[in-house]
């Protein structure tokens, strides 16, 4: 029943891990919708911000055009369970992925010539483009007023449920960090890393630095459609409103909380990113009895993401991928100060 | 014939104030090498204090813009002092999320206290009208080339001439020299962010007069990036030619090129123009080309 191949010490973790995972939607009585909810947005923002730290994190390449990559992907999905509702599920979201990854090559195309600050300026400009084209090119788009898709159906049963949804989003996580995790194992992610570190000594030691930078800008990119694919099929209608530079700029956010260039930074960055407006939200009606404010929802969340980002920077520069071990050890070192064996 | 020139006419204006709000960003960059996300936003938040003073609390004009430059300066010299003074020597990345993260905590509080309705943003500046060759030009476009001109010509005067214009050029150009003259590179950061703040509010001033004020006026403050990367990041001369330019692709593409594509293709026809530029001429047309050693 567990596969074979992972070793002694860590077959009873991923069991109790394929338990929790079978159980939980079950195991919520009160707020099950909402909480379901909630795990499935970060599921797929974890899928993009993995992407975005294959790109950013670990080859060094920053990126604004995130978001306008899962417009690509969602917008994929979109047309063809419009267009071609016979198509299933899988074919569509694979379709997301790669369309998004032909866009992210050619968008990564500057980056034959361009690093740094010009090659971000190249991406944001992405961004704009494909926020335009979103916008305008109706025959495709339906512009501002969006596409709605059917929920997606597998095996015959229709996903329209937060439960369900959340069999197809985490794994489909899950897959996506196990498989990042793997590709920095293999010579290709650690080309990515040599390039980070010192893209000119790379070229010298033999990588094709053109090469790997248009495949880290594929893989980053397909993940990104794939994130998009997924959300498309979770929200049942898009309109370009979802694909704009903020959302880019939430993924970058989530990537810098969370630690660039590592993978649990990017599942920590999700989920903070994903779960810090609705704790300002739920703080925000706790204490309305005492504000007695007229404080916009919006404005002070705004407010308090950028605070974030500003201290985390300044204080945390390497994220939560940093400070949750650190606190594990020094938990750690406070229980067996108190209980010496 | 006439509406190319009138799209020229909008388009040498609107430029003539990108150029403006352009040079706050190239200060910035030549004295600390940081490259200021918040600009776009700090011109809107200097249009939403100057509509503060002179709608909201009736304030003479001429008082109420000293007071809009003065308190967008402290904003200026605060988001150094606070923010970017703990950020020497980190990767472009943090920069950049850094100054983003200020431009979405002003454009949160802007929210907060304005909304995001549009306003009508008062006629500061008595109006006339100008007829050359037949084609009328709006005071508005008048004002604003002419201020914009007026405040370059004052910059160019400042730096060439004034002791603190040294200062801060010496500083900008060597830091360990200028200190070692006894210049205080404190003092020249925070001023460079103060004049580069009062800057981008008289730009946003000018911008919202020409056409109104409403939260996206930090997203068309973003235009400044191509008209310094046309330029050269480095270069004020270079962010006066690539503001222009900018303005009059803008308009001549919104008359020519947009109703062909339909949707308001002006907005992105700068960002298209910055693509090209990056690939023809990655370090602008006056900016200093950047050579690595291992």
């Amino acid at each position: 029943m567990i596969p074979r191949f992972l070793p002694q010490g860590q077959r009873l973790w991923v069991f109790m891990g394929c338990l929790f995972f079978l159980a939980f939607p079950f195991s919520l009585s009160m707020y099950t919708q909402y909480v379901l909810f909630l795990v499935n947005m970060t599921a797929i923002g974890v899928i993009g911000a993995v992407g975005l730290n294959i790109l950013t994190g670990y080859t060094g390449m920053i990126s604004m055009g995130q978001a306008a990559f899962m417009g690509v992907g969602a917008y994929t999905v979109a047309i063809l369970g419009t267009q071609a509702s016979a198509l299933p599920v899988a074919f569509n979201l694979l379709a997301a992925g790669f369309i998004s990854m032909i866009v992210g090559i050619v968008a990564g195309m500057p980056s034959l010539r361009l690093k740094g600050f010009y090659l971000a300026m190249a991406t944001l400009a992405a961004q704009f483009l494909l926020e335009y084209l979103f916008k305008n090119w109706e025959g495709l788009t339906k512009g501002v007023a969006g596409i709605s898709v059917a929920p997606p159906i597998i095996f015959g049963v229709h996903m329209n449920d937060d439960r369900l949804f959340y069999f197809i989003a985490v794994p489909l996580a899950v897959i996506a960090v196990i498989a990042t995790k793997n590709l920095f194992r293999t010579n290709v992610g650690r080309s990515f890393i040599a390039i980070r570190d010192r893209d000119i000594a790379a070229g010298l030691m033999g990588i094709n630095v053109l090469k790997y930078r248009l495949l880290s800008f594929a893989i980053s990119s397909f993940f990104a459609g794939l994130a998009g694919g997924l959300w498309c099929y979770y929200m049942t209608i898009i309109n370009p409103e979802a694909f704009q530079l903020a959302t880019s700029i939430d993924y970058i956010a989530m990537i810098i909380i969370g630690g660039m260039g590592t993978i649990l930074g990017s599942v920590y960055g999700a989920i903070f990113v994903t779960l810090l407006p609705e704790v300002i939200q739920r703080t925000m009606e706790l204490l309305q009895p005492f504000l007695q404010t007229d404080y916009t929802f919006a404005a002070f969340k705004q407010i308090v993401f950028g605070f974030f980002i500003v201290l985390f920077l300044i204080y945390e520069p390497r994220g939560l991928a940093e400070i949750i071990p650190r606190m594990g050890r020094r938990v750690q070192l406070w229980v067996t100060a108190r209980h010496p064996k | 014939m006439t509406l190319f020139f009138n799209a020229l006419i909008a388009g040498i204006a609107t430029g003539s104030i990108y150029s403006l709000i352009a040079i706050g960003l190239v200060l910035i960059y030549k004295s600390s090498r940081v490259i200021n996300f918040a600009q776009g936003s700090m011109v809107m938040v200097g249009a939403f204090l100057a509509y503060a003073f002179v709608v909201q609390m009736h304030l003479p004009i001429l008082l109420s813009l000293s007071l809009a430059l003065l308190v967008s300066a402290v904003i200026g010299v605060l988001i150094e002092r606070l923010a970017l003074r703990y950020l020497t020597a980190v990767p472009l990345i943090s920069i950049l999320m850094v100054t983003l993260g200020i431009s979405i905590i002003m454009e949160g509080g802007v929210l907060a206290i304005w909304g995001s309705s549009n306003f009508t943003f008062p006629s500061l500046f008595p109006a006339f009208s100008v007829s050359v060759a037949g084609i009328q030009i709006s005071s508005a476009y008048l004002w604003s080339f002419g201020l914009s001109m007026i405040f370059l010509c004052l910059f160019h005067l400042f730096f060439k001439h004034s002791d603190l214009g040294l200062a801060m050029r010496a500083a900008a150009d060597n830091q360990k020299v200028s200190i070692a003259l006894g210049i205080s590179p404190r003092r020249v950061l925070a001023l460079t962010w103060a004049i580069s703040a009062a800057i981008a509010t008289v730009g946003g001033i000018l911008l919202a007069s020409i056409s109104s004020l409403h939260i996206s006026l930090g997203t068309i403050g973003l235009t400044v990036f191509p008209v310094v990367i046309l330029g050269g990041l480095d270069s004020i001369a270079g962010a006066v030619v690539g503001g222009l330019v900018v303005g009059v692709i803008e308009q001549l593409s919104g008359v020519y090129i947009a109703p062909l594509v339909g949707g308001a293709f002006q907005q992105v026809a700068a960002f298209v123009f910055l693509l090209i530029v990056l690939l023809v001429k990655p370090y602008g047309l006056f900016g200093t080309e950047e050579i690595e050693r291992l």
